[in-house]
């Protein structure tokens, strides 16, 4: 990771002058090791890599996979490589990481004892377990599960318990010391977070020493631990976590200084006492010792790149602050959580009802910043961390306190401009700042793409948003969210506006909220902005047929033809296909409804079929028959739900483990017709190979042999984003519920044409905070989208039907208004590969003309003379 | 612009919302996009968007721009002011074809109940006629 950031790094600010040869230890690209845990739910090491993989494409950048290298020769400035192939070079930077610490245990060798570093070793893991889980005996006509114990109560302990319980094994974790996390975390805290990670249903037993492992009767495999206080406890499966070695062989080989406790000694230009080398990452020694987290190594990548190019960087010092990313269960820690400095004051705040214990340590002015201990609720830390040092503004129990009910606000912290606020990227407050006030950068995306700010874990990036808003304030840039000149709310403000006063027409609503320009005596009649925009409120609060009275005339075209306007001013039909599903009956009436208008068929990307080249006076007659053959409207103009994509599931497939086609037609027919700010895709995989690829969508549903994984926020387009985990292992019902509440939340809060991914990054909390909203309901509206998604359930109907049934909406489908059923005399097409397309303007006189008989006219003015 | 020809009636129109209608006067009928506004003024302009070169333009969405009444292009977003044909906003579009991109208008007046629409077209920049 580190290698792979410096080398990013050199190649951002270098023009050329060095040339960076890697060599890599495993089969495979750098990945993102933090975040090794996720593979076991995705399973997919691609979606573990690290930054753009164009990287490795870069001429100047040479990639050797699967070839460590195996000696320094340090006189000749050459490496050696597994193959032995002989390097020169003019700088080495050492940065092998490290490796896990196999404890002296007794035992350690046995089969189904693994170690937590790599993907192979997750890999492994997950073989092993698997293997054990269809060994299991029955027990009272349920299987027996795995059992498994993990060494060591640390952050990757605790990572690794919870993959274990992914796995569905039992997982106990062992701790030598008094409480879990002692490395970050003081006793109250530690005892906070067993409370938690035992309600996550991991067993948890603190000081503890392992004395053996001990084989299964006639086997190499483990089969239980014996404690050194006595007791033992059975297990199938152990996975050590006692720590990390540095991978400093290499280096001692080298003859280079090696640290009291291993690893290369550097200075803070992360120079070895070699000046042809240095050592980044875990293997180098800094200040003393040897650093396991990813955010120094990030900060020690940039200081070698700055010093390869002539410049003076130096490392900062080690931020070691921590945030426990084990889903559901927040964790932080920062700066002297332990409180070890003389005369340090604690502030400690503990609700054990809640699990949340937080904790400030002060100087003895009890003002100045040293430390702090957030578990249950993270909540402060991210603004917190930053002012490490600093002096806290106001009381600091304020900053502890939960939320008061009266809506007391805590002191406004106002971070000092060296203070780093993406420690990924290594970016202070004071450069986000200069982004708004030097860049002109005016919105989060512009500072995102700027600073690099929150474009790596993105935990920063509620902070990112509030410095970036504040400063467009103070710089009396209006931070505007007003939707267009005829309105300053936003579509969330209008959206609850329209809701509370339950206007129901467009005149109305602009009447009453409308802006009136200076000098005008009303507020006009809206634009193509602002008047789709209510369309879809009103279509979103259950306002009857979207073409009914004066909403029609509010409606874009495709949503005012409930087609698709295609480049030539005609329309493409899409009938709904719920999951993708279709009889052989329905595809014959479809292949025949093409064949007779002669319309342009395709296969599209939602599992459905596109008919093209309909004129609007084709639509009716197209869908009477679509009708009539059962078919009702895919939605396909609208910003409303589109399409859940599935692959064929449990029912036919060999490794699907839920019915995934069954939930999707089960969803989509729940959610067909929800209009929203932007168009809506659901997918559903019916196992963890992702088929359906769910998580490209902005609702994708992945099955688990318990239940089903919900991911929000994905989306294919010009900015491909994969969906996150919201929810695990929900059942039918509580899956429904989620969706139901994550998709009105959307909603009701989104900006215009803002996709889910966009408006989860925006949204109070983000991620976290639309969880804590659709799981817990924390703003109390829960009941309320649930009853707003049961009134769109209950009362929706196909509005092609209700077209068909209503002449005065039939009336709308006219070619023109004085002929018709005149087909637009300027239609013209080609054939291509058997099927037509519309003529270009070269070829407009060798084509068949549609239209080829000319209107008498007039034909209904006959009264008016 | 002596001559007016009955177009359909103003009961035919759909208030703020375009129709299409062919005017034939000599030769090749027109194609017309015609705007029944809210007080009932009905403004005519001509039906093919010169920005996609299809004849959609009574399928845009009628609105104001500061007071102007306008029209936003069904294809490409553009903004033109229904009284006048100007573009307003060409949405960083260029027109198709080597089109004029400004709107041709048609003088329409609503009699007994008829919309009558004049034969002889205008655009406010003179760049037909």
């Amino acid at each position: 990771m580190v290698a792979q950031r410096l080398v990013e790094a050199l190649r951002t600010r270098d023009t050329g002058t060095w040339r960076v040869t890697v060599f890599a230890e495993e089969p495979r690209r750098p990945y993102d090791r933090v975040a090794l845990t996720s593979y076991f739910s995705a399973r997919d090491a691609s979606q573990l890599a690290l930054g753009d993989p164009a990287l490795w494409e870069d001429p100047l950048v040479t990639l050797h996979l699967d070839r460590a290298v195996v000696a320094i020769d340090r006189e000749s400035r050459t490496v050696r490589d597994r193959l032995g192939h002989v390097t020169p070079y003019d700088a080495l930077v050492l940065a092998t990481g490290s490796s896990a610490a196999v404890p002296p245990i007794e035992g350690a060798d046995l089969g189904g004892v693994f170690v937590y570093r790599t993907i192979d070793d997750v890999a492994a893991l997950r073989g092993w377990v698997t293997a054990q889980e269809a060994e299991a005996p029955t027990v009272r006509g349920k299987k027996r599960p795995v059992r498994g114990a993990v060494i060591g109560g640390g952050l990757l302990g605790l990572e690794a318990a919870g993959a274990l319980r992914a796995m569905d094994a039992q997982a106990t974790v062992i701790q030598f010391g008094t409480h879990l996390m002692d490395a970050q975390l003081d006793l109250g805290g530690g005892q906070a977070l067993e409370r938690l990670i035992r309600a996550r249903g991991i067993d948890v037993r603190t000081s503890t020493a392992t004395a053996a492992f001990r084989p299964r009767r006639g086997t190499r495999d483990v089969g239980r631990l014996d404690f050194a206080g006595g007791g033992r406890l059975d297990a199938d499966v152990v996975v050590l976590a006692t720590g990390v070695r540095p991978r400093d062989e290499l280096a001692r080989e080298a003859g280079l200084e090696i640290g009291p406790r291993g690893g290369a000694v550097v200075d803070l230009t992360c120079r070895t006492a070699d000046p042809a080398i240095y050592a980044v990452g875990e293997v180098a020694c800094i200040q003393g010792s040897c650093i396991g987290l990813v955010a120094p190594g990030y900060a020690m990548a940039e200081v070698v790149a700055d010093q390869l190019l002539g410049g003076q960087g130096v490392f900062p010092g080690a931020d070691t602050a921590t945030k426990l990313k084990l889903t559901g269960v927040d964790v932080a820690s920062f700066g002297d959580a332990h409180g070890r400095t003389p005369d340090a004051v604690e502030v400690v705040w503990a609700d054990p009802v809640a699990g949340v214990y937080k904790k400030l340590v002060l100087a003895d002015d009890a003002r100045t910043l040293l430390g702090g201990v957030f578990v249950g609720d993270a909540e402060p830390y991210a603004s917190l961390r930053p002012l490490l040092g600093g002096e806290l503004p106001g009381d600091p129990s304020a900053f502890l306190l939960p939320a008061a009910a009266d809506g007391a606000a805590k002191p406004e912290i106002a971070l000092p401009d060296d203070a780093t606020v993406c420690s990924c990227n290594n970016v202070t407050a004071g450069t986000i700042r200069a982004a708004v006030t030097e860049k002109g950068c005016t919105d989060l995306a512009g500072v995102k793409a700027c600073t690099r700010a929150g474009t790596s874990c993105g935990s920063c990036l509620p902070l990112v948003k509030r410095l970036t808003t504040t400063e467009l304030a103070k710089a009396g840039v209006a931070v505007s969210t007003a939707l267009c000149e005829h309105f300053d709310l936003s579509r969330a403000q209008l959206f609850d506006a329209v809701r509370v006063v339950e206007l129901r027409t467009f005149s109305a609503i602009i009447d009453r909220f409308g802006r009136v320009p200076d000098g005008a005596d009303g507020p006009g009649r809206g634009c193509d902005i602002c008047r789709p925009v209510i369309a879809s409120i009103l279509a979103s609060l259950g306002s009857g047929h979207v073409l009914a009275g004066e909403q029609a005339a509010l409606q874009d075209t495709n949503d005012h033809a409930l087609a698709n306007l295609q480049k030539d001013g005609t329309y493409s039909v899409v009938p709904r296909m719920p999951g993708g599903e279709v009889s052989p009956d329905g595809l014959i009436v479809i292949g025949q409804i093409a064949r007779d208008f002669g319309l342009y068929t395709k296969v599209t990307g939602g599992q459905r079929i596109d008919l093209f080249g309909a004129r609007i006076d084709q639509l009716p007659e197209i869908w009477g028959r679509l009708v009539e053959a059962g078919f009702e409207s895919g939605h396909a103009y609208g910003k409303a739900l589109r399409t859940v994509k599935s692959c064929v599931g449990s029912t036919w497939c060999r490794y699907g483990v839920q019915d995934s086609v069954g939930m999707a037609v089960n969803l989509e027919l729940r959610y067909r017709g929800l209009r929203s700010p932007h168009k809506l895709k659901l997918g559903v995989s019916g196992c963890a190979r992702e088929c359906a690829e769910a998580r490209a969508k902005d609702v994708g549903i992945i099955a688990t042999d318990k239940g089903w994984n919900v991911y929000v926020g994905g989306n294919g387009g010009f900015t491909p984003r994969h969906a996150q985990l919201l929810a695990e292992d929900l059942d039918d019902a509580a899956l429904v519920r989620t969706v139901d509440r994550f998709l009105m939340y959307y909603v009701r809060t989104a900006d215009r044409l803002q996709r889910t991914a966009a408006w989860i990054e925006e949204v109070d909390g983000g991620l976290d905070g639309v969880r804590a909203v659709v799981m817990d309901d924390s703003l109390g509206i829960a009941a309320d989208l649930d009853a707003a998604m049961a009134a769109h359930v209950a009362g929706y109907q196909d509005e092609w039907k209700a077209v068909l049934d209503d002449p005065e909406k039939l009336a709308r489908f006219a070619s023109f208004v004085n002929a018709p059923s005149t087909p637009d005399p300027d239609l013209a097409y080609v054939l291509e590969r058997g099927q037509r397309r519309p003529a270009r303007p070269g070829e407009r006189e060798a084509v068949l003309v549609a239209g080829a008989v000319l209107p008498v006219l007039p034909v209904r003015t006959e009264t008016a003379r | 612009m002596s001559a007016w020809t009955p177009v359909c009636r103003l009961a035919d129109l759909a208030v703020e919302r375009g129709a299409a209608a062919l005017l034939a006067t000599s030769g090749e009928p027109e194609q017309i996009a015609l705007f029944r506004m809210t007080d009932d003024e009905v403004l005519a302009v001509q039906q093919l968007d010169p920005y996609s070169g299809a004849n959609v333009m009574a399928r845009g969405i009628v609105g104001t721009r500061g007071g102007e009444l306008t029209v936003a292009g069904p294809v490409y977003k553009q903004v033109f002011s229904l009284r006048t044909g100007r573009c307003l906003d060409a949405a960083g579009y260029t027109p198709r074809y080597g089109l004029p991109g400004d709107l041709t208008t048609y003088p329409a007046r609503v009699v007994d109940g008829v919309v009558m629409v004049g034969s002889t077209g205008e655009t406010s920049g003179g760049m037909r006629g």
